[in-house]
């Protein structure tokens, strides 16, 4: 494993139920993401793209493979662990923001870190830090109901990377956003990104999967090669040759 | 596109020279499309034989300066106030390529709409990282660059939406059995025109 790879995910395969009504959503699923690289996994709905997330994420278990996110194989955890692992090395982004409604700005980016035993008074520093980085130093008493979905994304993301959290796994962060608006928020992730944190972005959408350093497409949990680049008489196969 | 028209625009903001004309046209496309300067002197002919510009006399470090006439300006507005009708749509060529392609035995479309799909995917990336170096534009010459980027980037998108749509039918119809390939017809030909001509 590169010691730069913040999350490896060696083949994974993740099935629902068993015997003839099984469903495959994952299959043999072999994918790094390094520090400073933005992956996007581009696939039709029910390829296995927001599974591949909840799995890299250390939400869901694989049914076999292995996840390892900064070199800790998430199988080897105890549960408590892994929940340490995953409020000190992961922030999630969805679409929806996911913002809790009864807190501010700076609470909600406050948040992972007070889970993770800093004391609220301590963990308002880094988490007004990483707000001043998305651009909302001024907002940080706001509630959610008070940002534009622009914003509440912009929240979204300064909580995802507050105290140092490195690897950002985003489920179509920019679904709810105008077009220039989601646009905006790519560039914000992207600078993240690029300031040393890496990242998958689930996305269906083209426009906004290009602005990653890689595009990995699904189709039925299983990778398609990149470009395929078949000589033309296998494309042609038996009839024509 | 209308090289000429962008250069009589420009020059019904005031006299130009011929290189002066490509410096402008560059500017206000973020040099997107470079145009040389033996294309910008055969507009300028055709421009100067129609009547939409003239010779103003006077010539500075041998350069010889245009001016727009009161035709060429009415032309200015009348391009500006016109949308732009896009022809041969149906001679695109990824469109009839996957069209013919599917006629085919024994032909992976899959592949073939993959392989078209990486590659374009690959082309809005390099856009999109061009793009990323403007970071908040400026200037009006940042701002026409954008746009033009934005364009490019827009068409190799619904490039890619309609390859998605495109497989989404083709796996559909597979499921159906109605997407067959179709042999060589052994029915007499007759000559004449073909049935069905789509009008653009």
């Amino acid at each position: 494993m590169n010691g730069e790879d913040l999350l490896r995910l060696d083949g994974v395969s993740m099935q629902y139920g068993t015997g003839e009504t099984a469903v495959t959503a994952l299959s043999g699923i072999d994918l790094t993401v390094g520090r400073g690289e933005l992956v996007a996994v581009m696939g039709a709905s029910g390829s296995g793209k927001s599974t591949l997330l909840t799995v890299a994420g250390g939400l869901t278990q694989p049914t076999s493979g292995e996840v390892i996110v900064e070199g800790e194989w998430l199988s080897t955890l105890a549960p408590k662990r892994l929940a340490a692992l995953r409020r000190r090395s992961l922030g999630f982004i969805f679409q929806d923001f996911n913002l809790i409604p009864s807190l501010t700005a700076l609470e909600n980016v406050s948040l992972p870190l007070e889970l993770d035993g800093v004391s609220s008074r301590r963990a308002h520093r880094p988490a007004l830090d990483a707000l001043q980085v998305v651009g909302l130093g001024d907002r940080a008493d706001r509630y959610p109901a008070d940002l534009s979905g622009g914003q509440q994304q912009r929240v979204a993301i300064a909580r995802a990377v507050v105290g140092g959290r490195s690897l950002i796994l985003a489920d179509e962060p920019t679904g709810a956003l105008d077009s220039t608006t989601g646009e905006s928020v790519l560039r914000m992730l992207r600078e993240r990104i690029d300031a040393g944190a890496g990242g998958i972005l689930v996305t269906h959408d083209a426009r906004h999967a290009a602005w990653a350093d890689r595009i990995v497409f699904l189709k039925d949990g299983r990778v398609l090669e990149d470009a395929p680049r078949m000589p033309l008489s296998d494309l042609l196969g038996e009839t024509i040759r | 596109m209308s090289i000429r028209l962008s250069l009589l625009a420009i020059l019904d903001q005031g006299p130009c020279y011929a290189y002066q004309l490509r410096v402008e046209f560059d500017r206000r496309t973020g040099s997107t499309w470079p145009v040389n300067v033996g294309q910008i002197y055969t507009t300028i002919e055709r421009l100067e034989r129609d009547g939409f510009i003239e010779r103003t006399g006077a010539e500075d470090h041998e350069q010889v300066h245009y001016r727009i006439t009161p035709e060429g300006h009415v032309e200015v507005q009348h391009w500006l106030g016109s949308p732009v009708v896009r022809s041969g749509a149906a001679r695109d060529e990824l469109a009839i390529k996957l069209a013919i392609a599917v006629t085919l035995p024994g032909v992976d479309i899959a592949a073939i709409i993959q392989t078209q799909r990486a590659s374009t995917l690959r082309t809005l990336q390099d856009l999109t990282r061009t793009k990323r170096t403007t970071n908040n534009p400026e200037s009006s010459e940042d701002m026409a660059w954008l746009l033009v980027v934005d364009s490019l980037i827009f068409a190799a998108e619904a490039e890619i939406r309609w390859l998605d749509h495109s497989e989404a039918r083709l796996e559909r119809a597979a499921v159906q059995g109605v997407a067959k390939p179709v042999p060589l017809s052994d029915e007499p030909i007759r000559r004449g025109r073909p049935a069905k001509a789509v009008k653009l």
